[in-house]
């Protein structure tokens, strides 16, 4: 048999989770290869979510949740420096507006002692309302320290470019199609772009890794996908809103609609909880959007509605089993990482330790290589550099100069860079996940033509080529030919 | 130590060109304009349509056209000096102005006034939610008509226009020239939001049909635009169940509204007005904050660029004097406050010297009306009255008022409001 790739393990899907597997394995004596179906990496669920590195304290006591969040949030403070994540470490806040949700605060924070969760506490709401002024209707809070808001898919590629840059393999637009299986065993994957040999597969591919694990021969769990519907304001409405993470009391299918300003200082609201039998349906709905405003409403009452610069919808991958679905299957050589909703992301770099020791168990422990590097190389965003950087940044690439995202102040060097970097970006949305281009309040009105301009030079394709996101996603369309008149 | 200027305007659009040759009419020596894009001229140089300059230039131009125009009042004159592909990111209260380029990297410069003509920038789909997917072939209209016309590019070949904004229209012909076929246009508003002669040259002429008091509630598509859902709406522009039908299109254009851009007014401080969302200010076009000026688009959004530049030449002229210590000695500050119909007012207060000085008010009304008498009133005194055949919320109203009018305004505050003629 001809085999385009050959592999000790197949990372199937490149989202949060399976780029945080790829990183880990990465530190191995492995050839480790991540296939995305997608043409970049991060936009599935990881594009679009509440991007919360929580605390640990919502999942069951003893469920894989409950564990792998903890550690991972422990994880991502320990990574963030080496791989540059962008990440505030805010703390983040529950808040009870009625007597019986005050009470509920203190099953939350009984749980969240019980999963190990450090520094938990409950305080006033004229506490709160020190460090939160508009939550005027708090009665109490449950301040958890070590929770934080990140860049989800700026960590997701992050992982990617580690574990890339430690000899691991990314291929991007390559949908896989069914598994080669000897004796019960899967031995190869077949993909849109051919068959890849390989001993270990891991299927963390979100809202479709029932599909995949069927493919494989593993029925044991069910996805059903859970859209949860956002707005963002601009960051002038900042002010009017809130300073970190805001949680209302949870509900029994969501943590809630919450109330958070990201890393970059927009204020989000959202999200509701709506499960659907689509795996691609993430419109924004009319009833959704009343649906957010209303609750986020119960926690901030004058939201400034005129601020809202986008909406967007993701989908969780919610699992028939009720927690994540992570290790070994009945289909020897093929293992989970899978139903990895709330708190995937908070959990993911613990995901990624548990699926390594679960391929592990089942051979022998894997040798580390001598000279892992976990570092990325500095990077920093032209609006965050002090006078002295910008100044040399410029005099090293004129292009630095040239500002072409004017509210994100994104520069033409950086756009670049992010085209040529490991993982690069090859599509619009790419460029603008890893630059912020186009994220501002103008939604890429004035640098959405210029960015179309430079990924069709770098990239050498013509401009109708230049994809928004997917497949099919082209912008633009050459003119029509005029027709000779006589 | 940053250089020094008389005058350091930030935008090279017609507002920042015709404040500049103002500014340099009136005496100012060393006048700098700022501007991000690659060349003068701002958005005009993609209006590549005609219609402008009829009343500043007494002549019928295109948007480069005009915008040449502008550049070459100022080309020769030692006195102006203008820098592209330069963008300004920050403005201080001693006025001093961070600029960078990719030739001359990071650098201040100051000014002893400055003049903010930043423009405005199209309202999103974000902005209005819009239900629905998010495909690609969903473009503000500005960005559509920079493609087309500036790059070569088509945005789509079946094509729906939400709103009905002079940008929206100007495309709807575009498109249709381009060989595109225009489905719609769709607004929300019970009347048009362009100019009378652009439903008519461009929509009429094409025969493409205006759905008014209807708005879109669903756009389809997963990678690519393919429909959108139209409902008509009630007067509380709510859509209303049952009466909604589909088009088919690939591409959605957006002319939903302008937005002033004042990121940089908002960080100085400069007060802004909640409804023209540009900064406060009086007849000189001087902000709160005294020495800095303010014209154009980034004032109040104008419907016609004659205008724009006819404000800009005052707050140049202004600027001008200021900076040269010349400004005349204000004797009292009188607040006009726009009400009956009058929406917004620019200026929103007349600095006045000792026996009036002559000013210009740019109105827009709420509604459209026929047949209304226009008042600026002092109490229950009327000091000017206007008969205007038609108003519209589109259209711009201005209005001279001499400076022995002015003079009577001995109070705190004026009103500008519409009489309704009796029948």
């Amino acid at each position: 048999m001809d085999y385009f790739k050959e592999a000790d393990v197949v990372v199937i899907g490149g989202g949060i989770v399976g780029t945080a597997i790829l990183r880990e394995l990465s530190k191995y004596q492995l050839r480790s290869i991540l296939v995305e179906k997608e043409p970049d990496l991060a936009i599935g669920t990881t594009k679009a979510n509440s991007a919360i590195c929580h605390a640990g304290f919502d999942a069951p006591v003893g469920s894989m949740k409950a564990q792998t969040n903890v550690r991972g949030n422990e994880l991502y403070h320990e990574l963030a420096e080496d791989l540059q994540l962008d990440i505030k470490w805010c703390g983040s806040y529950v808040v009870a507006t009625t007597d019986e949700e005050v009470k509920s605060l203190d099953v939350l924070l009984e749980r969240g002692q019980k999963n190990g969760v450090p520094g938990l506490k409950i305080i006033s709401g004229d506490e709160l309302r020190k460090e939160e002024p508009n939550l005027t209707t708090a009665k109490a809070a449950l301040w958890a320290p070590t929770a934080g808001v990140m860049w989800p898919f700026g960590c997701a590629i992050a992982f990617a470019q580690c574990a890339v840059q430690n000899g691991a393999e990314v291929i991007r637009d390559c949908t896989v199609t069914g598994f080669v299986k000897e004796n019960g065993a899967v031995t190869a994957v077949t993909t849109s772009k051919g068959t890849i040999k390989t001993r270990f597969v891991i299927n963390a591919a979100g809202v479709y890794a029932d599909v995949i694990a069927k493919l494989a021969g593993d029925d044991s769990f069910t996805i059903t996908p859970r859209k949860g519907e956002y707005i963002l304001f601009d960051k002038t409405a900042g002010a009017d809103l809130v300073y970190g993470i805001v949680f209302p009391c949870p509900t029994k299918t969501s943590k809630g609609i919450l109330v958070c300003t990201t890393t970059h200082g927009n204020t989000f609201i959202g999200p509701n909880a709506q499960d659907q039998d689509s795996r691609e349906d993430n419109e924004v709905t009319t009833p959704g959007m009343n649906e957010i405003i209303a609750g986020a409403r119960k926690l901030v009452p004058n939201l400034p509605m005129g601020a809202a610069i986008t909406e967007f919808a993701g989908l969780r991958a919610v699992s028939s089993t009720g927690d994540f679905v992570l290790g070994e299957t009945k289909v020897p050589g093929f293992f989970n990482a899978a139903g990895t909703q709330s708190p995937g992301l908070s959990s993911a770099p613990a995901i990624a330790e548990q699926l390594v020791a679960a391929l592990e168990r089942t051979t022998k422990p894997f040798a580390y290589k001598e000279k892992f590097n976990g570092k990325l190389p500095v990077k920093k965003a032209f609006i965050r550099m002090n006078a002295a950087e910008k100044t040399a940044a410029i005099k090293k690439d004129s292009r630095f100069g040239r500002v072409i995202c004017r509210c994100e102040t994104v520069t033409e060097g950086e756009i670049v860079a992010a085209i040529h970097e490991p993982c690069g970006a090859l599509t619009v949305d790419g460029v603008k996940r890893r630059t912020r281009a186009g994220m501002g309040r103008c939604q890429g009105g004035f640098c959405g033509p210029r960015v179309v301009q430079i990924l069709s030079r770098e990239l050498q394709i013509p401009v109708p080529q230049v994809l928004k996101e997917r497949q099919h996603s082209e912008l633009y369309y050459a003119k029509f030919p005029v027709k000779e008149g006589k | 130590m940053s250089e020094l200027y008389d005058v350091v305007i930030v935008g090279g659009g017609p507002a920042g060109l015709s404040a500049a040759y103002s500014a340099y009419k009136n005496g100012a020596k060393k006048i700098l304009v700022l501007e991000r894009d690659r060349e003068l001229g701002g958005i005009l140089q993609q209006c590549i349509h005609n219609g402008f300059g009829l009343h500043h230039f007494k002549e019928e131009l295109t948007g480069p056209g005009y915008a040449g125009r502008c550049i070459g009042l100022i080309k020769d004159k030692p006195e102006v000096e203008t820098r592209v592909d330069t963008m300004v990111l920050e403005v201080h209260e001693d006025k001093t102005v961070l600029a960078v380029s990719p030739t001359k990297g990071i650098y201040t410069v100051q000014g002893k006034t400055v003049i903010l003509t930043m423009g405005c920038r199209e309202r999103t789909r974000g902005a209005i939610r819009t239900p629905g997917g998010r495909p690609a072939g969903i473009f503000t209209a500005g960005a559509a008509q920079r493609m087309v016309n500036m790059e070569g590019y088509l945005p789509g070949k079946k094509i729906v226009i939400l709103g009905s904004g002079d940008i929206g229209l100007i495309m709807a012909r575009r498109m249709s020239l381009e060989g595109c076929k225009v489905m719609a246009d769709i607004e929300i508003c019970p009347f048009s939001n362009g100019l009378t002669r652009n439903i008519v040259q461009c929509l009429n002429d094409y025969n493409i049909p205006l759905y008014l008091a209807h708005t879109i509630t669903r756009i389809h598509g997963k990678d690519r635009v393919t429909g959108v859902t139209v409902a008509k709406v009630d007067n509380k522009m709510q859509p209303i169940p049952g009466t909604e039908f589909d088009i088919e299109c690939d591409t959605l254009l957006l002319s939903v509204g302008l937005i002033p851009e004042n990121e940089l007014s908002r960080s100085l401080g400069i007060k802004l007005h909640r409804l023209t969302n540009g900064p406060i200010v009086d007849q000189h076009r001087e902000t709160s904050l005294p020495g800095f000026y303010a014209a154009g688009n980034v004032v109040h959004v104008h419907d016609l660029v004659d205008f724009v530049s006819d404000e800009a030449e005052i707050a140049g002229k202004f600027a001008a004097l200021d900076a040269q210590g010349k400004l005349p000695a204000v004797q009292h500050d009188v607040a006009v406050e726009a009400v009956n119909g009058v929406r917004t007012c620019v200026p929103q207060h007349l600095s006045l010297p000792e026996g009036g000085e002559g000013a210009r008010l740019f109105m827009r009304v709420s509604a459209p009306a026929r047949k209304v008498t226009l008042e600026i009133k002092q109490g229950d005194e009327v000091l000017l009255s206007r008969m205007l055949p038609v108003v519209k919320p589109s259209e711009m109203i201005a209005v001279e008022v001499p400076a022995a009018i002015t003079a009577k305004m001995t109070g705190s505050s004026v009103t500008v409001g519409l009489k309704q003629k009796e029948a």
